[in-house]
């Protein structure tokens, strides 16, 4: 729904056709293709897949990782990665889960702190790879060691449980929809406007795709940067606030390999690791596609086993007709 | 910093061994060397446990998986590739090797012939899409991430293998000459692998490569061969280090290796290979290695928790990095 009306207002030229074509040849209309086929061939495989309270699961479940494969496609448009951001969350939500117990405590700041303390990760992570020039890999990955290791040298690993039910902002319902699901919509709405029509926006692509061009149309890629890798940290802060509030206990350890979801989303989204291109629109759909995948698999009894397997296949084919795709397109310019 | 004026004053009289021997010291692998020992000073001050030959062995058998997949990983790096399914390649070999021969009956010695050949096969179809297809290197080693790891659980179906005969263990658990029998693998093909890069037109290809690709294109460096032949080499690397771990270890399981691809990058590139590529070696590779194995081992045995050695390895890595930089920048001005 959101991409048709972006995809759509991108678009100058009039011709609803023209509009549709150029839609579906892009990512996000691959991607929706995929999806649409998704839902039909398990849906009628077996009708269950669409009950209201799958949906909805689907959604819930993609909602978290989507608000953080915005922080990354940013991060990864720019010509960067951040390893690190699967650490940050389970510290951001260990945090967020040890303020809600505390006695007396309002339970707005177990919320906002970890959207405070996740721009300030980023902050720093950013002024190493912008002003010290270390690599993003190196930086995030020194990161993700020292995040992992403070949290549980800090905590014992331990589990947090007896959260107050008023802190459990992912478990409410707002028109017969989990919240998280409007904070994956509206976020991608709002950063999609923002990285497409705004000049702060439109710097990050600048400098992911021509670093050496941006400075020269005085685009500082240091401000830049900093900027990127904060705005990651925020999107991140929300995810994790997202991901605590979801289940009813919170163990304050690492989810294993959540980076690696998280990056994957983002590229099967269409961002090019080269830096330069993709949309968070993209990387939105392709999370949801993703989940829907792994969830429908099990309603055509696809051997709990295989799921993953079959699950890095489908990512493979995604990622071939996209390639496929951009090499018809830069033929068609060429010819 | 005194060290560095000094030793910039010196060879300002121009004596040819002085200037040689500053330009190793200097050398990112130089410098990375100095910290490795001063870390071994320091860490040998905590614990009388460190500094023996007994304890350095045994770390250093540790060791062999990760530095095994650590060479061909350099190679990649240094085109400015990279590969994320040395884990599953691991893992995936090593599940192919124990359920062929606990399940299908396949002798062991056949088996294990297999965990290399299954190995170098995934490392080959990586090969093959980066170069046939153009999928850029992150992304197809994402994608098989996941798929490798997933044929890994598929076979398996979470169960284990184990229950190997005597004769399987010796390359994992005993010695050869007073030393690790698999740390004799690591160090000839360390050896063999160093003298490929730093002397041979395949190496310097590779360099060239990483540089910029179309220019050695163009002056005639069999770019896609090489390539391919490097990311199967890889795949190799890891069913061979599947199977020594195995050896190792005495089991095998489908998660077996999860993450391992994380720690062979970190030693590649705390060894002073640039992400970017174009530049880094062997040397550098194997030092970055040892460095974080011994300070996991030493910070552990001088009593700091495991989890505070994981935090001070993260800074470690980001430091090294830094000092590099900044002497590289330094020494690269005059």
């Amino acid at each position: 729904m959101t991409a048709t009306t972006v995809s759509a207002a991108r678009q100058s030229s009039p011709g609803w056709l023209k509009n549709l074509r150029t839609l579906v040849s892009g990512q996000e209309g691959a991607l929706t293709l995929s999806l649409v086929l998704l839902v039909i061939v398990v849906g009628t495989a077996n009708p269950r897949f669409l009950a209201q309270q799958n949906i909805s699961d689907i959604l819930l479940n993609s909602s978290y990782i989507a608000v953080a494969a915005i922080g990354m496609s940013a991060v990864i448009i720019s010509g960067n990665i951040d390893i690190s951001v699967g650490a940050m969350i389970g510290v951001l939500a260990t945090i967020s889960g040890q303020l809600s117990i505390v006695p007396g405590m309002p339970i707005w700041i177990s919320w906002l702190v970890p959207l405070i303390v996740g721009p300030l990760i980023g902050a720093v992570t950013g002024f190493l790879v912008a002003y010290l020039r270390i690599p993003s890999i190196v930086v995030s990955l020194g990161m993700m060691s020292i995040l992992k290791g403070g949290l549980i040298l800090a905590t014992g690993g331990v589990w947090i449980y007896n959260m107050p039910p008023e802190y459990k902002l992912a478990q409410q319902s707002f028109l017969g929809l989990p919240v998280p699901v409007y904070f994956m919509l509206v976020l991608t709405i709002l950063a999609a406007l923002w990285m497409r029509y705004s000049p702060s926006g439109r710097a990050i692509y600048a400098v992911g795709g021509n670093k050496e061009a941006a400075l020269l149309s005085g685009i500082s890629s240091r401000t830049v940067l900093m900027r990127v890798f904060m705005f990651n940290g925020l999107m991140v802060g929300i995810s994790s606030v997202l991901f605590a509030t979801q289940f009813s206990s919170i163990q304050s350890t690492v989810p294993n390999g959540l980076e690696l979801t998280i990056i994957t989303s983002a590229v099967v989204g269409g961002v090019s690791i080269l830096g330069g291109t993709g949309t968070v629109i993209g990387a939105t759909l392709a999370t949801i596609l993703l989940r829907a995948i792994g969830n429908g698999m099990i309603f055509i009894n696809v051997s709990a086993y295989w799921l993953q397997a079959v699950q890095g296949t489908l990512i493979l084919v995604t990622v071939l007709i996209d390639l496929l795709r951009r090499r018809r397109q830069a033929a068609q310019i060429r010819g | 910093m005194a060290v560095t004026e000094r030793s910039s004053q010196l060879t300002k009289q121009s004596n040819p061994i002085v200037s040689r021997l500053r330009a190793v010291v200097l050398s990112k692998e130089g410098i990375l060397f100095l910290i490795m020992i001063a870390a071994m000073f320091i860490l040998s001050l905590l614990t009388d446990k460190f500094l023996t030959t007994n304890n350095l062995l045994n770390q250093l058998r540790l060791v062999t998986e990760i530095g095994l997949m650590a060479l061909p990983m350099t190679f990649i790096i240094i085109t400015g590739g990279i590969d994320l399914s040395v884990g599953s390649i691991f893992g995936l070999s090593a599940i192919v090797m124990g359920f062929l021969w606990q399940d299908s009956g396949w002798p062991l010695e056949l088996a294990i012939i297999m965990c290399i050949v299954v190995g170098t096969i995934a490392g080959f179809i990586n090969g093959l899409f980066i170069v046939r297809v153009g999928v850029p290197p992150l992304i197809m080693t994402l994608a098989t991430l996941a798929l490798y790891r997933g044929m890994a659980l598929g076979v398996s179906e979470a169960r284990s293998a184990r229950g190997f005969p005597d004769w399987f263990f010796d390359l994992g658990q005993r010695q050869f000459l007073g030393i690790p029998s698999q740390l004799w693998i690591l160090l000839i093909a360390a050896i063999m692998v160093g003298i490929i890069l730093a002397r041979t037109p395949f190496g310097r290809g590779i360099y060239a490569m990483g540089n910029n690709e179309l220019a050695a294109r163009f002056s005639g460096i069999p770019v896609r061969l090489y390539k391919l032949v490097i990311y199967t080499f890889s795949g190799f690397m890891a069913g061979l280090a599947g199977y020594i771990f195995t050896s190792r270890i005495s089991t095998t399981r489908a998660d077996m290796g999860t993450g391992l691809e994380l720690d062979v990058i970190a030693a590649v590139v705390l060894g002073g290979t640039s992400i970017n590529g174009g530049s880094g070696s062997i040397v550098g590779t194997m030092i970055g290695l040892i460095l974080i194995q011994l300070l996991k081992n030493g910070l552990l045995l001088g009593g700091v928790k495991g989890d505070a050695t994981i935090v001070i390895i993260g800074a470690i890595l980001i430091l090294a990095i830094l000092i590099n930089n900044l002497v590289q920048r330094r020494t690269g001005g005059d």
